[in-house]
């Protein structure tokens, strides 16, 4: 899903004034204060990392081995041995979730990336020749608008099959537009400012004046974008799992955790209870960062 | 005004050309092909009888040529027939539209008529603790899947009627019983849209209370009332028609997820089926009817903002 345009708007009157230019590294410092004094930013930052942490130390929290069944306790409440209780297999939910985080947002950070590289790619190349390629480039990341995001996928997993790499192009295929967007048109904005027409004067090369002058000067849109791009890869990524079409069984992820635990969760609620909440805390640490950089990066912003 | 609705069906053309192509492709460029599929891995036969079954298809020719046969056989209405069933795709996935359609503008309906009241008194008290509220509130709905708020409400519901799964009402056979059937997969959908519509028109009104024209308004002593009334939330809520046109692919794809959570017959679920039984013609037809619709949805949006907002005409 896309989320609508949140401009501050008091904040963007404020700092209208400011320019549009200047070189991102200097400023850098100035804006990691400015994010550590905004409570989105660091809330979002804060469970982010969270779950940074608890993927990437997955084996040494996990109370258990998430692929261990135990037959003696199938759908076992929340308790001292099994802090989120057991699925209908005896295994560890609360283990499931710490590797199925591996999974979720593992497929979310390559398919963002994925995006991320192609639309951004795409957006600097239309954005800086214009012209007839801008028109065909543009054009076709219409079409690939004018599916909705889910049902794209749906259709490619359908497709392509259920292997985790085909999940990963699926979902990065989808969001490609937006970046694409975003990209081409700070790079509009970025091309009309005097100095890169200086240095093109002075007869830089287009990688360079690309690199050096042109890129520093989009990045804070495109921060954005990613961070809010992750909260929809996510549940994209679960939604797919969910209906059987993203991470196979008996592979975890937080969605085919939900999936499995539809039959059995009017008797053990906390099966369908604990992945669905991993699911909905992440998605509001990326959208409460968004939000955050957004308002420290660009508060004009709009998407 | 006519110009622009011209100018708007010209830009869509190459769009609707575009989908059709990825549509089309997404079929044929499975590995194996229609009669292999058709066949699957029971029936043995000669190359040569294979031959002959592809021609028959007409999936000999080069692919430009089938994807011409292929546009002008959609084009005409036919879209296939279903490789389960035989029977021809497009009256099976019509006769399922409405109930999609019934979801999504459901879902609509609740997602404004919370998000937009909600959005205004968040604007209006800026700052209290009422506005951090719905702030709040409005970031946890757009964090929530929605097959899974659909999962917890039948957790918490289960022993009420509007809970029951599997038996399905027509709209026209009985309305109150179909829309107590309707009811949670339209909020599940409509929330997590709400806090859209919600964040958005507290942004979008606080911004337009900004603007000098309402402190002008102001300084000329008019009632707070009709400062808000009259000038502000006229401009405030007209983009509001835009972010419909951006979120209609949400509806449109998470009632394909919603549609399999509550069981409802609806064309989402009949794709779903369909792809468990690589049944093609049919996830094709679906997705092809589906991106239709979302391209007529944001030609809808755009003519509806161009009648609300005279500027977007000239521009």
């Amino acid at each position: 899903m896309s989320t609508a345009p949140a401009p501050k708007p008091a904040l963007a009157a404020a700092r209208r004034g400011r320019a549009t230019g200047g070189a991102a590294t200097r400023r850098r410092p100035s804006r990691v204060r400015a994010l550590a004094r905004t409570p989105t930013a660091v809330a979002g930052s804060l469970i982010v990392a969270a779950y940074l942490v608890a993927a990437a130390g997955a084996p040494l929290f996990a109370p258990a081995d998430p692929a261990a069944m135990a037959p003696t306790a199938l759908l076992a409440r929340p308790g001292a041995g099994h802090p989120f209780g057991t699925d209908q297999f005896g295994r560890d939910i609360l283990s499931r979730l710490l590797y199925g985080s591996r999974v979720s947002l593992g497929v979310s950070f390559a398919s963002v990336a994925l995006a991320l590289g192609a639309g951004g790619t795409i957006g600097v190349v239309s954005g800086y020749y214009g012209g007839a390629l801008d028109s065909v480039l543009m054009r076709s990341m219409d079409v690939v608008f004018a599916f909705p995001a889910v049902l794209l996928a749906i259709a490619i997993m359908a497709v392509a099959g259920t292997t985790p790499p085909v999940l990963v192009a699926a979902i990065g295929i989808v969001y490609t537009p937006q970046f694409a967007r975003v990209t081409r048109g700070s790079v509009l904005q970025a091309r009309g400012i005097e100095y890169v027409e200086a240095a093109r004067a002075q007869g830089a090369g287009v990688p360079r004046i690309l690199l050096h002058h042109i890129v520093p000067n989009i990045l804070a849109p495109i921060i954005v974008q990613t961070s809010l791009s992750l909260s929809f890869a996510i549940l994209t990524e679960s939604a797919l799992s969910f209906l059987g079409l993203g991470t196979q069984p008996p592979t975890p992820s937080w969605g085919n955790m939900l999936a499995e635990a539809r039959r059995f969760m009017t008797m053990a609620p906390w099966t369908a209870v604990f992945p669905g909440a991993a699911i909905s805390l992440i998605v509001l640490g990326f959208n409460l960062l968004g939000d955050g950089l957004r308002d420290v990066l660009d508060p004009r912003l709009r998407l | 005004m006519t110009g622009y609705l011209a100018g708007r069906l010209l830009g869509l053309l190459p769009v609707l050309w575009g989908v059709s192509i990825v549509v089309f492709l997404l079929v044929r460029l499975l590995p194996g092909d229609a009669v292999q599929m058709f066949l699957g891995t029971q029936v043995a036969m000669t190359p040569a009888q294979m031959a002959e079954l592809r021609r028959l298809f007409g999936i000999d020719k080069p692919l430009p040529l089938q994807y011409v046969d292929w546009i002008g056989r959609v084009l005409q209405g036919d879209f296939g027939v279903s490789l389960r069933t035989s029977r021809p795709v497009l009256p099976d996935i019509l006769a399922r539209l409405p109930i999609s359609i019934e979801i999504t503008v459901l879902a609509l309906v609740i997602a404004l008529g919370l998000g937009i009241p909600i959005g205004i008194v968040a604007a209006l008290r800026r700052g209290t603790a009422a506005d951090t509220l719905v702030t709040v509130g409005g970031l946890l709905g757009l964090s929530i899947p929605n097959f899974w708020l659909a999962a917890m409400l039948l957790l918490l519901l289960a022993n009420s009627p509007i809970a029951s799964i599997g038996t399905y009402v027509g709209l026209a056979a009985n309305p109150l019983a179909n829309l107590t059937i309707m009811a949670l997969p339209a909020i599940s959908l409509g929330v997590s849209l709400a806090a859209v519509f919600m964040r958005f028109v507290r942004s979008s009104l606080l911004e337009v209370l900004g603007e000098d024209y309402v402190r002008t308004a102001r300084a000329k002593g008019l009632l707070a009332r009709i400062v808000v009334n009259r000038h502000a939330l006229r401009n405030a809520l007209i983009p509001v028609i835009t972010v419909i046109g951006y979120q209609a692919g949400y509806l449109l794809g998470g009632t394909v997820v919603i549609e399999e959570v509550f069981a409802l017959p609806g064309m989402g679920r009949l794709a779903l089926n369909a792809i468990g039984q690589r049944d093609y013609p049919v996830v094709q037809g679906v997705v092809l009817l589906i991106a239709g619709l979302f391209v007529l949805t944001n030609l809808a949006v755009d003519v509806l903002y161009a009648l609300a907002d005279p500027r977007v005409r000239y521009r």
